[in-house]
């Protein structure tokens, strides 16, 4: 624009006129578009204020998540190793499932803002809180597995009665069944929320949740040197549910899944995705009888699914920021017509 | 104690932002530092740990009711405060893991700060977007409705401020049946657009803290219909259990075949 218009009283009036018009003027190395000018607007949220507030969690709770995911399928591989005699998987789950508990309750206590008051946690019980149901789920597996592990040593180390093996099948039965509840009720507790990207995919995040903990607990046999066709079978399944699962959000294409599509936490997700989905079914199904490789599907895999578990927590993050979401479900789900 | 409520209305606040000094000074919350937001004259932002009356600003260009602004185009300059709704079926109350969030005799939704450990389960699973949690004190924090006060018999430190009576207190049902006649009042005086924001009809079942806004209620950030998330424990769970059920099988073809 040139600096040398003419000044006039047209001028000032055209100035006028294009302040009334559009409520800013931006001329002559005048530029206010970024300054707070007040600027009317019917606008469809509170000057794009968030409506929600974004989780509070920290690292922890996608580690927890991914951690007691593991441990709690792994309890589950080992009873059906015992039901068909397979002395050494059964140790080695036994191993992976009391470490995952050892290991859980830790990373769910440090993301407290106050850790000491965690037992608080156990003065109630409410079905209708999630995290409730999984506080007393992860005490309750932690103590079975436990359970489970001490009498499995014992009986290994030749001090075995009857009693003790029957104790032993006591706690495997229990710890794989809260192992289930262990590793899919952290989908559950995402699903039931105000935030609109968990709470539209309740029915899809515990299928992803759960795929996620299966091949990793397989993967992490696998690593302890089970290459066996087994840990084979189970990560070729779940690699081939998470490219069925990563597919099927990406055609869905909703509006309120925008986080787990674009800008970084969708690349985290896609890369998630593509690690734990077609790179670890690829290495698996053609050069699976390589160790190497084998190890490097199994890497892949796990590598996968914990970047699923941050990029779940991070999506709920963005979701949480776009007030837009929230109003469009509403008015879908109550037929509500938008706001002119 | 009869079960109380805040009728808060948008068509006769000033924004002078009494409730929100009253609150803070009375319940001891801490300063938030000078924040310039570029969001009219709101530089609070939004509700949070440590702000619990919130006074918004809105600029639309549309009428205020009959009212003649002189302006080219019709303009008009909103304000109300916002405030926790203490929800009849109340998102951070069932979420809460510890009991420490519990509804009160006079209706409110309290969160015992002796008892709260800091999950943060509630901060998600409230579906306006109040209780938030305190970082450096670890635990979550929104309207106590001051249960304090209350208890003396005194109403809440914000609605004794109000020089305008925008912020009203007393019994729900005569709250809800007040904000109705306003409602009414208005309309007949020539604002079409006035309404009550008491979302009844949804799974929150009414709130304890209604409002009288001009407008559609997502201008002032309220969703147009909130739900209570656990509305939403049976479907999640069932595909959590089938989910669960496909693991099991999976594993168990896996050593059979």
């Amino acid at each position: 624009m040139s600096a040398q218009k003419q000044i006039s009283e047209d001028r000032l009036d055209a100035i006028r006129e294009q302040a009334a018009r559009t409520g800013i003027v931006q001329d002559n190395g005048i530029v206010p578009s970024s300054s707070p000018f007040p600027k009317p607007a019917l606008e469809s949220s509170y000057h794009g204020n968030p409506v929600l507030k974004p989780p509070t969690w920290t690292w922890q709770v996608p580690l927890y998540f991914f951690v007691g995911g593991v441990a709690g399928v792994s309890t589950l591989i080992a009873l059906v190793a015992h039901v068909v005699g397979n002395a050494g998987l059964e140790r080695t789950e036994l191993w992976v499932g009391f470490a995952g508990a050892l290991l859980s309750a830790p990373l769910l206590i440090a993301d407290l803002g106050r850790p000491a008051r965690f037992l608080n946690m156990l003065r109630v019980f409410k079905l209708r809180s999630v995290m409730s149901v999984g506080a007393w789920t992860l005490s309750g597996f932690s103590s079975a597995v436990g359970l489970a592990f001490v009498c499995h040593e014992i009986i290994l180390a030749g001090y075995g009665n009857e009693f003790l093996l029957l104790l032993e099948w006591v706690a495997e039965v229990f710890a794989a069944l809260s192992g289930l509840i262990l590793a899919s009720y952290t989908s559950v507790l995402l699903g039931v929320t105000a935030i609109p990207v968990w709470s539209e995919n309740r029915k899809l995040v515990p299928a992803i949740f759960l795929t996620g903990a299966m091949g990793s607990a397989a993967a992490i046999l696998e690593f302890f040197g089970f290459l066996v066709p087994v840990t084979q079978s189970i990560g070729i399944v779940a690699s081939t549910f998470e490219i069925v699962l990563a597919i099927f959000i990406e055609a869905r294409g909703r509006y309120v899944d925008r986080p787990l599509r674009e800008g970084a936490v969708g690349w985290l997700t896609r890369a998630g995705s593509v690690l734990a989905g077609p790179t670890s079914l690829l290495l698996r199904g053609f050069w699976g009888h390589t160790p190497g490789l084998r190890y490097a599907a199994a890497s892949c895999f796990v590598a996968g699914a914990l970047i699923a578990r941050f990029a779940w927590i991070a999506a709920g993050r963005v979701s949480s920021r776009d007030p837009q979401a929230l109003f469009e479900i509403q008015r879908r789900d109550r037929n509500v017509t938008p706001a002119a | 104690m009869a079960v109380s409520a805040f009728l808060t209305d948008a068509t006769v606040c000033i924004g002078c932002k009494a409730c929100e000094v009253a609150c803070k000074e009375w319940n001891h919350i801490p300063a938030d530092g000078f924040n310039f937001t570029g969001k009219s004259y709101d530089n609070t932002d939004s509700l949070g740990h440590s702000t619990w009356r919130h006074v918004m600003f809105l600029e639309q260009p549309a009428a205020l009711g009959p009212q003649i602004t002189g302006t080219e185009d019709p303009f008009r300059w909103l304000f109300l405060s916002d405030v926790c709704k203490h929800c009849g079926n109340a998102g951070c109350l069932e979420a809460c893991p510890t009991g420490a969030i519990v509804r009160t005799e006079v209706g409110s939704v309290f969160v015992q700060p002796d008892v709260c450990n800091g999950c943060g389960y509630c901060v998600v699973s409230c579906p306006f977007g109040v209780v938030d949690k305190n970082h450096e004190v670890g635990t979550a924090f929104k309207c106590t409705f001051c249960y304090d006060r209350q208890r003396e018999g005194l109403m809440p430190a914000c609605a004794k401020a109000c020089p305008t009576r925008s912020i009203r207190f007393g019994e729900l049902d005569e709250m809800r049946e007040h904000g109705l006649a306003r409602v009414e009042e208005l309309q007949r005086r020539g604002y079409s657009d006035a309404r009550i924001y008491d979302p009844k009809d949804t799974s929150v079942g009414g709130t304890h803290a209604m409002f009288v806004i001009l407008g559609e209620p997502e201008a002032y950030n309220f969703p147009p219909a909130p739900e209570v998330p656990t509305i939403h424990l049976k479907s999640a769970w069932t595909a959590a259990l089938i989910s669960a059920l496909v693991v099991v099988l999976v594993v168990c073809l896996a050593f059979v075949l």
